[in-house]
């Protein structure tokens, strides 16, 4: 069983609650055309399974083969700074193929990130952070993009919403079950 | 993650087989010609699997990690130097890829890790010490790429270990 190396802290970009009963990491690169394909069925699988739910996003750049994708990376991290990470991520992914330079100004005058902000967030100043990510994706088995997490363990099944769904909901009740046990 | 799914594969402890495979239509690479070092051997079924989950590619993105453990990757499938050449260069990769083509698997066969009714390697991975000792190994189910996790965690034990070893490098 490949099990997540770095559990979900506050250096995550999450979206739920942290009580939620089941969290799903997602390792992503924006340039990558399956995470591309998952996006909208995350999405829907956010809005299915609601309270329920936490999602969060670490960066997994795969730089050798998507030229694009550390710069799209550092700019999500630059929005973040700002609270705006989800609305980049969501920009970014809703258009994958522009992701040079002049777009992510772009994207960021849209987000109400000036151009010197834009300049100095891509100025490396996110590499560690986002190289971290990277490693402890790499020692959680990260197998490629996206690779998913469901509280914890890799997900190597389908990527369609009904899949999904049913895995994050059996996850939910198993995790309802050893609390039970431990209590007793 | 030391359990593998194939009962063929030789285990850790064993010597590693010795091989000579060609590297490129010029070039041959020997696992004599690795030692000294930590090796990875990634045999792999072919070239050419889909994109954004290759298991070469990926391993492509960590390769600093595998140097920054001494380690030396090599890829080798049933695929000729040609394919591989095309495919090497496609995807940028930075380690070689070697042919396992002529007798065709026969080095996935001493690893006991060729699969006879489809003619290709096995997805399995051998981590071998300095000494040409295989100290970890692991096969994938053909279809599910393995990520690295293990071949770090084996790198990581071999380094624990070298000292009480007294192997001096």
């Amino acid at each position: 069983m490949t099990r997540l190396a770095i559990p979900v802290g506050s250096q995550d970009h999450v979206q739920g609650q942290a009580q939620a009963a089941v969290t799903l990491v997602e390792y992503g690169d924006y340039e990558c055309p399956y995470c591309g394909e998952a996006y909208p069925v995350l999405k829907a699988v956010q809005r299915a399974m609601g309270d329920q739910l936490r999602f969060v996003f670490r960066n997994f750049p795969l730089a050798e083969m998507h030229p694009h994708a550390l710069r799209a990376a550092e700019f999500a991290e630059t929005a973040a700074e700002l609270g705006k990470f989800w609305q980049a991520h969501d920009m970014l992914y809703e258009n994958q193929t522009a992701l040079r330079d002049a777009d992510l100004y772009a994207y960021g005058l849209r987000l109400g990130l000036d151009t010197d902000v834009v300049t100095q967030g891509l100025d490396g100043r996110f590499d560690r952070k986002i190289k971290e990510d990277f490693t402890g994706g790499i020692r959680s088995g990260v197998n490629g993009t996206p690779s998913l997490f469901i509280n914890g363990l890799r997900y190597d099944g389908e990527r369609d919403v009904d899949s999904l769904v049913s895995a994050l909901r059996q996850a939910a009740r198993d995790a309802i079950r050893p609390r039970a046990a431990t209590t007793r | 993650m030391s359990e593998t799914h194939s009962p063929t594969a030789l285990p850790a402890g064993r010597a590693a087989p010795a091989f000579t495979l060609p590297a490129t239509p010029d070039q041959t690479v020997s696992l004599d010609d690795l030692r000294g070092k930590p090796v990875i051997l990634a045999f792999y079924p072919a070239d050419w699997s889909p994109v954004c989950g290759d298991q070469m590619a990926l391993y492509n993105e960590i390769l600093p990690e595998f140097h920054k453990a001494g380690a030396q990757l090599v890829g080798i499938s049933v695929d000729g130097v040609w394919c591989h050449a095309a495919f090497a260069g496609e995807r940028k990769l930075h380690f070689p890829l070697l042919s396992d083509f002529e007798p065709k698997g026969a080095v996935a066969r001493s690893f006991g890790v060729y699969r006879d009714k489809e003619g290709i390697a096995e997805r399995a991975l051998f981590v071998i010490d300095a000494a040409g000792i295989i100290r970890w190994s692991f096969v994938s189910p053909l279809g599910i790429n393995p990520g690295a996790d293990g071949i770090l965690e084996a790198l990581d034990n071999l380094g624990a270990a070298a000292p009480s070893e007294g192997t001096a490098s």
